[in-house]
């Protein structure tokens, strides 16, 4: 089990294997497919985008979140499925050096290309543990493109002990989620079938 | 207009509030039991990491995924043509107080107005039943496992191995898509629209009651192995937990069909019910219909 400290340094994420269980701490950002077209719609025109984009952590989650005296307080926050992302997340990864992105389901292989180009891992959250992880996700520091809607909308947090998360995809093009797929056994028996027809 | 002795939008609320934070015992123990075979360490982090979550959700009064899904009503035994509109008004209320998320959009638009309304909403299923009672059932589904049903008009003379192909390919080629370990609600027979409706329902009967059915206990068991033993394992990640357990109804069909159809639960397969009578109503989750 690994505690990671954001920022990631390329180093760190390059040293991360298959199947390693790894805890996030630190700053992290959130977003799905709308904040995916902002930030590459602002990149592409030349116009500033929110800092805390670059070499991010990016968590693929439409958080519920609720306005309290103190600010914003995250209530549920599982991961959503990455594959919506696919067709956007290699310019992501290369415009913004995003270091590690957390989903579930896996992304494509033009996506896993991208991470072992740059240095960035796919990090598998337990899909629909929606109230452990909203605890890790920490405290909320800011939010940006509100505008979006709730769950689409760029929200930023401080980590702690976010996780457990699984290096599903790592920086050297290899992926969990195709290793299962081919050695999956499909006609397994139990005990002879009864004659049918 | 037949009275009731509690008010039944507030009956909603409650059953929706109950589905969302609290797992039924039948799923939990599967889970558990699941955590004590699973030798895979990634798959043993998954159902750790699930285990956790249904603690906490239940703890805190929380939904057990942030995906709070659409809710399938069947209501069953005496009731009135009011029930429609007090279901939709509980289902509203629910969205506001629970709260759930609003899920509900026109499938075009994709505009959502926030209260898990809209034309065909809420999904109500009628049984009438003689008796003085009224129960209603809520199943919650959301969209990763719902998306992943698959309806089959197979050849009769596939048989009962075309059959099980048929649900083990519909399971496997979902991968990690609905979040295994899921459970497996089966319909053979019937119709294209009833063999679905039987799918979704089987989802219902808890995993600890019997199928009355030989045949069909059989089929549950072969498949419930094959599955288990395909490798898919925990959000598709690997392991020797990809189902939970396989629940299948049948119904007479047309001699030149064979419809099968494979709803998919997800681990947060959620149900409860509400036994409404004289004296009171009676909350559980053990609904079997
Ligand atoms: S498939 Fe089930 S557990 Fe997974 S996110 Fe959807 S509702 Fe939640």
């Amino acid at each position: 089990m690994t505690n990671l400290v954001t920022p990631l340094t390329e180093e760190t994420v390059r040293s991360l294997r298959l199947g390693d269980t790894v805890f996030v701490n630190g700053p992290i950002v959130t977003g799905r497919d709308e904040a995916h077209i902002r930030a590459l719609g602002l990149r592409a025109e030349g116009k500033e985008t929110p800092p805390q984009l670059d070499g991010c952590v990016l968590y693929h989650c439409g958080p519920i979140m609720r306005q309290t005296e103190d600010g914003w307080q995250v209530v549920a926050a599982g991961p959503t499925t990455s594959a919506r992302m696919n067709r956007l997340e290699p310019e992501m990864i290369r415009e913004f050096g995003i270091r590690a992105i957390i989903g579930k389901g896996g992304m494509s292989a033009e996506v896993a290309e991208a991470m072992r180009e740059c240095g960035c891992v796919y990090l598998a959250a337990t899909g629909g543990a929606a109230v452990s992880l909203a605890e890790g996700l920490g405290a909320c520091t800011g939010v940006e493109w509100l505008d979006l809607g709730m769950a689409e909308a760029l929200w930023s947090f401080r980590a702690d002990r976010l996780g457990p998360l699984i290096v599903a995809m790592d920086a050297e093009g290899n992926s969990l989620y195709e290793q299962v797929r081919g050695s999956l056994v499909r006609d397994a028996r139990s005990r002879p079938l009864p004659r049918t027809g | 207009m037949i009275k009731l002795p509690e008010p039944v939008d507030q009956v909603v609320v409650n059953l929706l509030r109950l589905a969302n934070t609290k797992i039924p015992e039948d799923i939990g123990w599967a889970l558990e039991a699941a955590g004590m075979w699973e030798n895979n360490p990634v798959a043993y982090t998954q159902i750790g990491a699930i285990m956790d979550n249904l603690k906490k959700a239940e703890h805190m009064g929380r939904p057990m995924c942030q995906d709070t899904g659409i809710p399938v009503f069947y209501v069953c035994g005496r009731f009135d043509s009011s029930i429609a509109a007090q279901i939709a008004k509980g289902v509203e209320r629910a969205t506001a107080e629970i709260p759930l998320r609003p899920n509900t959009v026109d499938p075009l638009t994709r505009e959502n107005h926030g209260s898990n309304l809209g034309p065909g909403m809420p999904i109500i299923h009628y049984i009438p039943e003689e008796g003085d009672f009224t129960e209603i059932t809520v199943l919650p589904k959301g969209a990763g496992s719902e998306n992943m049903t698959r309806l089959g008009m197979l050849n009769p003379s596939d048989g009962v191995q075309g059959v099980e192909d048929f649900i083990v390919d519909a399971v496997l080629d979902a991968g990690g898509r609905p979040c295994p370990p899921t459970v497996i609600g089966v319909g053979i027979g019937g119709m294209s629209d009833t063999c679905a409706e039987m799918a979704k329902m089987a989802l219902a009967c808890p995993l600890d009651v019997e199928n009355p059915d030989k045949t069909l206990r059989e089929m549950e068991e072969r498949i419930f192995v094959r599955l288990n033993k395909s490798g898919l394992g925990p959000m598709g990640l690997g392991g020797a937990t990809t189902c939970l357990g396989v629940r299948i109804k049948k119904a007479a069909c047309h001699t030149a069909s064979l419809p099968v159809a494979v709803s998919i639960g997800c681990w947060a397969t959620r149900r409860a019910s509400a036994r409404i009578t004289d004296h009171g109503v009676e909350y559980a989750q053990g609904a079997v219909l």
